[in-house]
C-alpha cells in the first residue's frame, strides 16, 4: 500500500500522544522518561520534519477520521503550507526535545511523568492546528495546545508569579480562541455543518463586509495567540515562567502556529481580497516590531528580555504578511512571492535561534539560579559550549551574515526596496518608511543582543553563583548544537530553502519566486543585475581573510602573548559592580524613548551610605487599555452580582420570568 | 523619460528648500535660524532665476533680484540687528522635543505628497512634484510657528511660510504679475517692522519675549 | 559564478583593489592627520606616521587581561577581515568586481555591524568600567547610524534599480547626466553616519582618551600590541572604505570599468584625488566642530536618519 506524508503525520501525532502517556504511567523511573522518552520523541520530531519537507513537493492529501462530531467527522489535510509549518516543528523540536532530556533530569519523578505527557500532547496539539482541515478539529487541537501549554508554563505552580502568569495566558488565549471560533462562523456563512470543513470554506464566496469581518476576528484570534500589539502583554509574563524547553517551544514554534492561522485563513480561506487588510497588518507589525525591541532593550531578566525579542520577531513576520497582501490585491505577484518568502523564511530561522537561546538561557538558569542578568557574567569561562552556542544564536538573530537571520532580513528589504508603483500613493509612501523602521528594529535587535550576550557571558562574574556555574550537559549540548546547526546551515543555503518555499508560494499566490541565477550559492530573487547574495562566498572570503591575516602576522612578526590584570586607570579598587549591569546597557535606550516607558525608579541621595538602585520600566499599554478593561468588567460583573440575593424565591422568580418572556417571543 | 536639465535644477533646488525647513525645524538657535532663512532666500532667488532663464519670463529676473536683496540681504539684516538689540541669542525653547517635531514633519510631507498628486497630475510638465514640495514647506513651517515659544523664531517662521508660497507661486505658475510681487515684498518688509516694534513692546511689558506669558492676558473673570 | 576565462581580469582587478586598499588605508588616517596638524598650526608627524605606529606594534608582546576568552583574541582578525571585505565589495578602482556579487550593499551593512558587534562584545569581555561604558556608547552610536546608512544606500538603489554598488555606479557613471534632489539628502545623512561611524568629531574624538568623552578608544582599551595594530589598521580601512563609499555613490566619475588595464591608472589618479579632497575635508570639518555632549548624539543621528527617509520619500515624489 502507498504511504502518504499524511498517513506519517498522523502518526508522528499518535506516537507523541502514546509516548506521553507511557510518561505518565513511568512516573516513578524519571531516569527512563528522560533517558528513553524524550529522546525518543525528539526522533519522532525528525521524522516529522523529514515528512514536512516531503509534502512541501507532494501533491496535497486529505484524509478523514472516523472520530469527532456525527455530521463532521475530523478533517486532516497535509498541503504544502502545512508541510512547511511542519517541518518547523518537526525541526525546531528535535533540538528542544534532545534538549529536554538532560534539562529535566533533576526533576522529581510524579511531575516529570506528568510534564512529560503535556510536552507530549503540547507537540501533539501543534502538529494537530496544521493539519486540521475543519474548523472543529482545528479548535480542539487549538485549544489541546493552549491548556497543555498553560499546564507546561504553571509546572511551578507553588509561585504566586508563576500563577498569575498563567493564568493571564489562559485568559487571553481564550479571548483569542472565542475570536477564531467566531471567524469560523463567519466563514460558514450558515450552510449548516458540514459547511465547517475549510474546503467549504474555502469556496464559500463572502461579500466585503463578511469576509473583512472574518478577517479581522481571525486577526484578532491569531494575533492575540502570536503577541501581537495590544494583545502581547501575556508573553513577557508567561514565556519567563515556563520552564526552558517549553519556553523555547512556545517562543519558536507555537507563535509560529498564529502565523499559519492567519496565513491559513487570509491567503487560503478568505483569497486575500482587501489592500487594507495588508496597510493593517504591515502597520500593526511595525508597532509591534519597535515596540518589542525597544522593552527588550530595557528588560533585566533575560528570559523576559527573550519574551520581548520574540514579539519584534512577530512584528517583523506580520509586516511581511501585510506586505504579501497588499502587493498581492494590487497584482504584482512577483513581490508577493519574496516577501511571502521572506516571511516564512523569517519564521524558520525564528524557530531555530529563539529556541536555540530559550534553552540557553535554561542552562544559565540550571548552572545560577538566576533569572536577573545584573548577577551573572564572565559565564563564557565556566560554560564555554553554551557561550560558544549561544554566540550563535546571538549572532543570527541579530541579522549578521552569514547567518540565517541575515537572509530573511534581506529578502524582506529586497520586497521593500522593489515596491514602488503602487497606484494607492499613501501605500506608495508607506513602504519606504516602513522600510526604514524594520532598518531601526534589526538594528535596535543588535544592541539588545550585545546587552544579553555581553552582559550574561562576558566580563567579570557578578555574584558568587556565577563564578561557580558549571557547563550544560552533553543531552543539552546536542540539542543547542542541532539548534545552532540549523541557524548556520539555513544561513548558507538559502537557495535550497527558497526553494521549498516556492511550493508554499504557489499554492498561496499562484506564483513563485525564481532563482534567476543556475547556481545553489547565489541567491538572486528578482534577476542578476538587479540583487544577488551569496553567504558560502561571503564566509569562505571572511575565513580566507581571517586566516591568511593570522598566517601573515605570526609569520612575519611573532606570536608572543602574556596575561597581565587589566589597566585599572591609575584606580586600583577596580571590580566586577563597576560593569554595566543590563539596566545600565540599556539605559541610552529608556533615555532616548522615554515617552513609551511607564518608569519608576528610586535614585539613592549621594550621601547614602549604603546606596540601592531601583528602577523599573513598565509598559503603559497595560495602564491605558487592559486596567480600564478590567476595572469595567469588574463593575459589570458588579452590577451582574445585584440580581443574587441568595433567596431561592428570587431565583425561581427569575427563572419564571425568563419562561414567560421566552414565550411571548416564540 | 528624461526631464530637462533647468527643471532638474528646479527639482534639486525644491529638495534643498524643504531640507532647509527641516533643518529650521531642528535648529535649537536663533541665529542660526535667521542664517538658515538668508540661504533659503538664495535658494528661492536661485530657482526663481532658473525658472525665468527656461521659460523666457523677463519680469521674474526682476522678483528674483528683488527675493534675493530683501530675503538675503535686508530681512536677515534686519532680523539680526534685532535681536543684537533685543539681545536675545539664546536657545530656541520649543514646545514639543525636536525627534518628535521631526517625526510629525515627516507625516506632513508625507500628507501633504499626496495632497498635491492629484493637483501635479493636472498642471502640465514642469510641475510635476514640485507642488508637493512647496505644500510641505508650508505645512512645515507652520508647524515651526506651532512649536516654538519665542516671539522671534515664530517670524522666522512666518516668514518661511511665506517664502514657501512664493516658491510654489514662481514653480508652479511661473510667477505672478510683478505688481502683486513688489506689492507682497512691501507687506512682508513693513510686516517685520512691525514685528520689530512689537518684540520690544512685549519685551518691555513683560520683560521677555516669551509668548507664553501673553496668556496672562486674557480675562480673569473668565 | 563559475570561474571561467572571461572572468580572470575581473579577479585580478578583485586582487589589484584588495592590495590596494589594505596598503593604502593607513596612508588615508596619516593624511587625515597630517591635514589637521597644518591645521592647528604643528608640523605633523607626515603621513607615514601610521606605517611606523603599526611596525612598532606589531613587533610589540602582546599583553592581555587575565580573564580574557577567546572571543577577545579572535576579535582583532574578525574585525579587520570584515573591514577589508567590506573594502572588497566596494568598487574602488573598478566597476563590476567578481566579489561583489556575492554581497550588495545590505550585506555591506551587515559586514559593517558584524565588525561592531563582535568589538562591542569583546569591549565587555575584560569586564572593566571603560570596556562596557564603551560598548553601550558604541552601540547607541550605531543603531541610529546603521538604519540611515542603509537607507542612503536604498535611495541609491532605488535610483538605480539594484542594490549591487557596481550596478548603482554604473547607473550613475553611465546614464545621461542627471541631478537627483534626493541624493541631496542622502549626502547629508551619509556625512553624519561617516562622522558617527568613524569615530570623528563631534561624535567622537579619536585621538582623545578622556573617559567621558570616548567612545571607539574606550572600547579598544584593553588591547594591545598586534591586537590593537589590527584594529587601528581596521579602523583605516573603515574610513578608507566609507570615503569609497562616498565616492562611489555620490561622485562616482572615473572609476574604471574592469577588463580596461589602461583606464586604471586614470582611475587610481582620480580616486587618489578624489580621496585627498575628502580627507583634507574632514580635518577642516574636524577643525570647525566641537564635540557634542554624548546625549546630543541620538538626536544628531537621528537627524541623519530623518534625512535619509526624506530623501527615499523625495525620491518617491520626483522619481528622480
Amino acid at each position: 500500500m502507498n504511504i502518504l506524508p499524511i498517513d506519517v503525520a498522523s502518526g508522528v501525532i499518535l506516537l507523541w500522544i502514546v509516548l506521553g502517556l507511557l510518561g505518565l504511567a513511568l512516573q516513578r523511573s524519571p531516569r527512563v522518561i528522560c533517558s528513553v522518552i524524550f529522546p525518543f520523541g525528539a526522533l519522532v520530531s525528525l521524522l516529522l520534519a523529514a515528512t514536512g519537507l516531503w509534502a512541501l513537493s507532494a501533491t496535497p492529501d486529505i484524509a478523514v477520521l472516523p472520530l469527532g462530531l456525527p455530521d463532521l467527522p475530523f478533517h486532516l489535510r497535509l498541503d504544502p503550507l502545512s508541510g512547511f509549518f511542519l517541518a518547523l516543528l518537526g525541526g525546531a523540536s528535535f533540538g528542544v526535545s534532545l534538549y529536554a532530556a538532560g534539562y529535566f533530569k533533576a526533576m522529581a519523578g510524579e511531575v516529570l511523568g506528568l510534564l512529560c505527557l503535556e510536552y507530549h500532547l503540547f507537540l501533539a496539539g501543534m502538529a494537530l492546528v496544521l493539519l486540521a482541515d475543519d474548523a472543529y478539529l482545528f479548535m480542539v487541537a487549538w485549544e489541546t495546545m493552549a491548556l497543555s501549554s498553560y499546564f507546561l508554563v504553571t509546572t511551578d505552580h507553588k509561585i504566586p508569579d508563576i500563577r498569575r502568569a498563567g493564568y493571564l495566558y489562559l485568559l487571553i488565549a481564550h479571548v483569542g480562541a472565542i475570536a477564531i471560533l467566531l471567524s469560523f462562523g463567519v466563514m460558514q456563512g450558515g450552510h449548516g455543518v458540514a459547511a465547517y470543513t475549510f474546503d467549504a470554506m474555502r469556496h464559500a464566496h463572502l461579500s466585503g463586509f463578511w469576509s473583512s469581518t472574518a478577517f479581522l476576528l481571525a486577526l484578532f484570534g491569531f494575533g492575540a495567540k502570536a503577541g501581537v500589539l495590544p494583545m502581547h502583554v501575556w508573553l513577557p509574563e508567561a514565556h519567563p515562567a515556563a520552564p526552558s524547553p517549553v519556553s523555547a517551544l512556545m517562543s519558536g514554534v507555537m507563535l509560529k502556529t498564529a502565523i499559519y492561522g492567519i496565513l491559513r485563513v487570509t491567503f487560503d480561506l478568505l483569497h486575500a481580497q482587501v489592500w487594507w487588510w495588508g496597510v493593517l497588518m504591515l502597520t500593526l507589525g511595525l508597532l509591534t516590531a519597535v515596540f518589542g525591541v525597544m522593552f527588550a532593550a530595557v528588560q533585566g531578566d533575560m528570559k523576559r528580555l527573550l519574551a520581548y525579542s520574540s514579539i519584534e520577531n512577530i512584528g517583523l513576520l506580520l509586516v511581511g504578511i501585510g506586505l504579501t497582501v497588499t502587493f498581492h490585491v494590487y497584482g504584482k505577484d512577483a513581490l508577493a512571492a519574496l516577501s511571502l518568502t521572506a516571511t516564512l523564511y523569517h519564521s524558520l530561522n525564528h524557530a531555530c535561534f529563539k529556541s536555540l537561546l530559550f534553552v540557553g538561557t535554561g542552562s544559565i538558569l540550571h548552572a545560577t539560579g538566576e533569572r536577573n542578568m545584573g548577577r551573572m557574567g564572565g559565564l563564557i569561562h565556566s560554560m564555554p559550549w553554551v557561550a560558544a552556542l549561544m554566540l550563535v544564536g546571538v549572532l543570527a538573530i541579530s541579522g549578521m551574515p552569514p547567518l540565517n537571520g541575515f537572509v530573511s532580513e534581506w529578502l524582506l528589504l529586497q520586497a521593500f526596496l522593489l515596491s514602488p508603483g503602487l497606484p494607492n500613493s499613501y501605500i506608495d509612501m508607506l513602504v519606504p518608511v516602513a522600510a526604514a523602521v524594520i532598518a531601526l528594529s534589526a538594528a535596535l535587535a543588535a544592541y539588545v543582543m550585545v546587552k544579553f550576550y555581553g552582559v550574561i557571558f562576558l566580563g567579570q562574574p557578578r555574584g558568587n553563583a556565577s563564578a561557580k556555574a558549571h557547563d550544560a550537559g552533553l543531552w543539552e549540548r546536542a540539542g543547542m548544537s542541532w539548534l545552532a546547526l540549523l541557524c548556520v546551515l539555513l544561513g548558507l543555503a538559502p537557495v535550497f530553502v527558497v526553494q521549498q518555499i516556492n511550493h508554499v508560494s504557489q499554492l498561496l499566490l499562484g506564483t513563485q519566486l525564481a532563482n534567476a541565477a543556475p547556481s545553489w550559492m547565489l541567491l538572486t530573487p528578482v534577476d542578476t543585475e538587479r540583487a544577488s547574495y551569496s553567504p558560502v562566498y561571503f564566509l569562505l572570503a571572511v575565513l580566507g581573510v581571517m586566516l591568511a591575516t593570522v598566517w601573515v602576522v605570526h609569520r612575519y612578526y611573532h606570536g608572543r602573548l602574556r596575561s597581565a590584570p587589566a589597566w585599572d586607570c591609575g584606580f586600583p579598587a577596580q571590580n566586577a559592580r563597576m560593569q554595566d549591569t543590563a539596566e545600565g546597557f540599556g539605559q541610552p535606550i529608556r533615555r532616548i524613548f522615554e515617552p513609551f516607558f511607564k518608569i519608576e525608579s528610586e535614585l539613592p541621595s549621594p550621601f547614602d551610605v549604603n546606596p540601592k538602585y531601583q528602577g523599573r520600566s513598565e509598559d503603559r499599554l497595560w495602564y491605558l487599555l487592559y486596567l480600564p478593561v478590567r476595572r469595567m468588567t469588574e463593575k459589570l460583573s458588579g452590577w451582574v452580582s445585584l440580581l443574587q440575593h441568595g433567596h431561592i424565591h428570587l431565583y425561581l422568580t427569575y427563572t419564571f420570568v425568563t419562561l414567560v418572556v421566552l414565550l411571548i417571543f416564540v | 523619460m528624461q526631464i530637462p536639465l533647468p527643471l532638474q535644477f528646479v527639482n534639486l533646488l525644491a529638495s534643498l528648500l524643504l531640507l532647509v525647513v527641516f533643518a529650521m525645524l531642528a535648529q535649537r538657535r536663533i541665529l542660526s535660524l535667521i542664517n538658515l532663512f538668508a540661504l533659503q532666500g538664495v535658494i528661492l532667488s536661485l530657482s526663481t532665476f532658473v525658472v525665468a532663464y527656461s521659460t523666457a519670463q523677463h519680469h521674474l529676473y526682476y522678483s528674483a533680484w528683488l527675493t534675493l536683496i530683501l530675503k538675503v540681504l535686508v530681512l536677515p539684516w534686519l532680523l539680526h540687528r534685532l535681536i543684537a538689540r533685543l539681545n536675545v541669542k539664546w536657545d530656541v525653547e520649543t514646545l514639543i522635543n525636536i525627534p518628535t517635531t521631526m517625526l510629525v514633519g515627516i507625516a506632513l510631507v508625507i500628507f501633504s505628497f499626496n495632497l498635491a498628486a492629484p493637483i501635479s497630475q493636472l498642471s502640465q510638465g514642469i510641475t510635476r512634484g514640485l507642488i508637493g514640495i512647496a505644500l510641505a514647506s508650508v505645512l512645515l513651517s507652520l508647524l515651526m510657528m506651532l512649536t516654538r515659544r519665542k516671539a522671534i523664531s515664530q517670524v522666522v517662521a512666518f516668514l518661511s511660510l511665506e517664502n514657501s508660497l512664493f516658491f510654489a507661486a514662481t514653480s508652479a505658475t511661473q510667477g505672478m504679475p510683478l505688481v502683486v510681487e513688489f506689492g507682497i515684498a512691501l507687506d512682508v518688509l513693513v510686516a517685520t517692522y512691525i514685528f520689530g516694534i512689537f518684540f520690544f513692546q512685549i519685551r518691555e511689558t513683560f520683560d521677555s519675549l516669551d509668548i507664553s506669558h501673553m496668556e496672562n492676558l486674557k480675562d480673569d473673570n473668565a | 559564478m563559475m570561474l571561467n576565462m572571461t572572468q580572470v581580469p575581473a579577479v585580478l582587478f578583485q586582487l589589484t583593489q584588495l592590495l590596494l586598499v589594505v596598503l593604502a588605508a593607513p596612508l588615508l588616517t596619516g593624511w587625515v592627520n597630517q591635514c589637521q596638524a597644518w591645521l592647528q598650526n604643528r608640523s605633523g608627524a607626515g603621513i607615514l606616521q601610521p606605517y611606523r605606529v603599526l611596525h612598532k606594534l606589531f613587533l610589540k608582546d602582546a599583553v592581555i587581561a587575565y580573564n580574557a576568552s577567546w572571543l577577545f583574541r579572535i576579535t582583532p582578525y574578525i574585525v579587520f577581515g570584515c573591514m577589508w571585505l567590506a573594502a572588497a565589495i566596494i568598487p574602488i578602482i573598478a566597476v563590476d568586481l567578481p566579489f561583489s556579487r556575492a554581497a550588495d550593499v545590505i550585506a555591506l551593512v551587515g559586514v559593517f555591524a558584524l565588525a561592531r558587534m563582535f568589538i562591542a562584545l569583546a569591549a565587555m569581555d575584560i569586564g572593566t568600567a571603560f570596556g562596557t561604558l564603551g560598548a553601550r556608547r558604541e552601540m547607541l552610536v550605531s543603531f541610529l547610524a546603521e538604519p540611515a546608512l542603509l537607507m542612503v544606500l536604498f535611495t541609491a538603489s532605488m535610483i538605480s534599480h539594484s542594490t549591487q554598488l557596481p550596478r548603482i555606479v554604473a547607473a550613475f557613471t553611465q546614464q545621461q547626466f542627471m541631478l537627483y534632489p534626493s541624493l541631496a539628502f542622502a549626502a547629508l545623512a551619509f556625512l553624519i553616519v561617516l562622522l558617527a561611524e568613524n569615530a570623528r568629531i563631534p561624535v567622537d574624538n579619536p585621538s582623545t582618551h578622556l573617559e567621558l568623552t570616548m567612545i571607539h578608544e574606550a572600547m579598544i582599551l584593553e588591547y594591545s600590541a598586534r591586537h590593537l595594530a589590527l584594529i587601528e589598521w581596521a579602523a583605516s580601512l573603515k574610513l578608507f572604505a566609507y570615503f569609497s563609499i562616498g565616492i562611489a555613490l555620490f561622485f562616482p566619475y572615473g572609476i574604471a570599468e574592469v577588463g580596461h588595464w589602461s583606464g586604471l591608472p586614470l582611475a587610481i589618479f582620480l580616486l587618489l584625488l578624489k580621496l585627498l579632497l575628502a580627507g583634507a575635508g574632514l580635518a577642516l570639518f574636524e577643525a570647525l566642530t566641537a564635540k557634542m555632549r554624548i546625549f546630543r548624539a541620538p538626536e544628531f543621528l537621528g537627524t541623519a536618519f530623518l534625512l535619509a527617509v526624506l530623501g527615499l520619500l523625495i525620491h518617491f515624489l520626483l522619481r528622480a
